[in-house]
Parts: structure tokens; C-alpha cells; sequence
């Protein structure tokens, strides 16, 4: 499953700090944990989380096991140009997913 | 900013009622709490709007959607999770949006009826109860609902399990105490099916209704009994007047 619930503002002044929030639809499964029939279900999460703002990554983060399902990430980011905020996540098979937003400062 | 401190407001006015009477809500953490108020931030919206999809998607033989009937949902669904277990006249009992679901489902759409706490079932309840959000609940006065109001109020008190518990004895007497560490909410069923975390998905009043009963050792009743639609039932009467959350965020 590849969606998710992203929020990038629309607009900011030069120099503001405006908030990025994405959540994940996703089971993070850890591997750990058996299922109906008492095989343990194979490990299925998302391995890694980017932002990239106008072509720079500002935010990486790096997912684990232990993270819970649907993960939810807020971070800042100092809005000082106008362009393209996309967040890109990976899942353990290498599939990118990614959502995207237009940011104008001024 | 603004949004978020506007969506604090309603939850607080969501929480209680005036008269004493709290929903969940008021029992957790700011975290959980601000989790539920911000619909980008609340896992349950994934349900509501896998439930918006699957609402125009079609099912069966029949080649029918729900909005082949009902229309736009978000619209002609407004309200009706509020006045749920309601009477069925073709079936001469109490049922509730699950059971209702499933009845359109066979009934109308010729399709075979969706396992209890399958996730499209419970996306499509979670969809419907989630137009009724903001909303007072406003339990089915229908006299032939008698029966089942009866037997709810009384397995709301009867001792069950091992450790002879009642849902009164948690709920009534003990609420906002501790168990285990976790407070003890009042038992209002406000913001059903809900976004449990330690469950990492949705889950129905049916499954909490059996998570309890597990808890005080008894033999869990079957999804849809007659004993759990009573319990439904008796649960809509307690709090009748409260604001409808669903999706709910619970610990």
C-alpha cells in the first residue's frame, strides 16, 4: 500500500518555519510475530523515510522493527525559496513511493 | 496553528457532556489525544477513506454499490451511525451498522456478507460512523427494541469469567481508577470502530467487547450474538446525548 496523508503548506514567508507532516498506511510488520497459522509472518515495513526540498534532502530518517504501524513523522523546515517538497519512503522490497507538494515563499 | 487549536476546542467539547458522563477521550494522554483531534495524524482516517472508496465500488452479482442506493455517502449517511442498533423489520430484530452492512450486502447487493473485523467491513463502518462525527447519539426509541435494551442492561451487570467481573464493576464503580496501570474510562461507546495502537489497526465495539471479556477470563459471545447487538444497544442508551468521535484513537 502506498498511501499516505502528507502535509506541506502551500505558502510561507522568506525564512519561516513551516511544519511537513506525513503518515503512512502501513502494517510494519517486524517479522517477530506469528500468524493464524503459527508461521512467523515475513518482515514488511518501511525501511526508510526522505524530504527532498527543491531537490535537496533536508530529512532522512531511518525505520526499524520496532516502529509501530502507520508510522507518523513531523519535522520543520526553514522555507527560504520557492519549489517542490516531496517525501519519498521505501519499502524492505526497494519500492519508492512518493508525495509531493508546491511550496511558494514571498 | 489555528486549525489545531480549533480541533483542541471541539475535542474538549467533544470529551464531556455536562452532565459528568466522559467519553475516552478524557482518559488519555495529550499525545493520543492530539493524535484523534488531527485528521492528519489520525490513523482511523485511512479507514474512512478506504471506507469512501469502497463505498462507490461495487459488489456482488448485482453489480451494485452502496451509492447505487444510497448515493453520495457522505451525505445520506449523515446521522445514521447516531441512532444505531436500530430495529430491522425483515430479520424482527435488533442489528447494528455491521450487521446492517452486511444485510445490504447480501439483501441488495447479492454479495456474500464480509467476516466480522474484516477491514472492509470495518472501512465501511468506520466511513459511515465518521459522517456522524460532531453529532449527539440519539438511540432508536423503537418499542420492539425492548427486549434487547433489557438484556443489555442486564449483562452489563452480570459477574462473568473467572475473575467474576461485570462491565459495571469496571465501568460504573471503578471509572477513572487504574488497571493495571491504565485508567479505567466510563465505557462510553463514542468513537467506534476505533484506531487502537496497542491493536496497530481499526477495530469494532464488538472486539472490545471481547478483549474485555477475555480480560476477565469468560468465554468471549460470538461477533454479531444477540448478546453483543443488546450490549450495542445498552451502550447507545448510556450515552445518549454524547458527541459521536468516530475514528476514535484509543490506547
Amino acid at each position: 500500500m502506498a498511501t499516505a496523508m502528507v502535509n506541506i503548506p502551500e505558502t510561507a514567508a522568506p525564512g519561516e518555519i513551516v511544519e511537513i507532516k506525513i503518515l503512512i498506511s502501513h502494517p510494519m510488520e517486524t517479522g517477530f510475530r506469528p500468524g493464524m497459522d503459527g508461521k512467523l509472518l515475513p518482515r514488511d515495513i518501511i525501511r526508510s523515510l526522505r524530504c527532498e526540498y527543491d531537490g535537496e534532502i533536508v530529512f532522512t530518517a531511518e525505520l526499524h522493527p520496532a516502529i509501530a504501524a502507520n508510522p507518523f513523522f513531523v519535522f520543520h523546515l526553514r522555507a527560504d525559496r520557492s519549489g517542490e517538497i516531496t517525501l519519498v519512503w521505501a519499502d524492505e522490497k526497494g519500492n519508492e513511493f512518493r508525495q509531493s507538494g508546491q511550496i511558494t515563499v514571498g | 496553528m489555528r486549525g489545531g487549536a480549533a480541533a483542541l476546542l471541539l475535542i474538549a467539547a467533544t470529551m464531556a457532556s455536562g452532565d459528568g458522563r466522559l467519553s475516552g477521550t478524557a482518559f488519555m494522554s495529550p499525545e493520543t489525544r492530539a493524535m484523534q483531534a488531527d485528521d492528519l495524524a489520525n490513523p482511523g482516517m485511512f479507514a474512512v477513506l478506504e471506507g469512501a472508496r469502497l463505498w462507490e465500488e461495487t459488489a456482488g452479482v448485482s453489480g451494485r454499490s452502496c451509492a447505487g442506493c444510497h448515493g453520495d455517502g457522505a451525505e445520506t449517511m449523515k446521522g445514521v451511525a447516531a441512532r444505531y442498533p436500530a430495529f430491522d423489520e425483515a430479520s424482527n430484530a435488533a442489528v447494528d451498522l455491521t450487521a446492517r452492512v452486511n444485510l445490504c450486502r447480501t439483501r441488495h447487493q447479492d454479495a456474500d456478507p464480509l467476516p466480522p473485523e474484516d477491514p472492509r467491513l470495518l472501512a465501511l463502518t468506520t466511513f459511515i460512523g465518521h459522517q456522524s462525527r460532531g453529532q449527539k447519539i440519539e438511540p432508536d426509541p423503537d418499542p420492539r427494541l425492548q427486549p434487547w435494551r433489557e438484556l443489555g442492561a442486564r449483562l452489563f451487570r452480570t459477574r462473568m469469567g473467572q475473575l467474576n467481573f461485570s462491565c459495571a464493576n469496571c465501568h460504573d464503580d471503578n471509572a477513572g481508577r487504574h488497571l493495571a496501570g491504565n485508567p479505567i474510562p466510563q465505557g462510553h461507546a463514542t468513537g467506534y470502530p476505533i484506531y487502537r495502537l496497542e491493536w496497530q489497526s481499526m477495530g469494532s465495539l464488538q472486539r472490545r467487547f471481547r478483549n474485555c471479556l477475555v480480560g476477565v477470563r469468560a468465554e468471549p459471545f460470538a461477533y454479531g450474538s444477540r448478546e453483543f447487538i443488546a450490549l450495542e444497544l445498552f451502550l447507545a442508551d448510556r450515552a445518549a446525548g454524547m458527541t459521536i468521535e468516530t475514528p476514535a484513537v484509543r490506547p
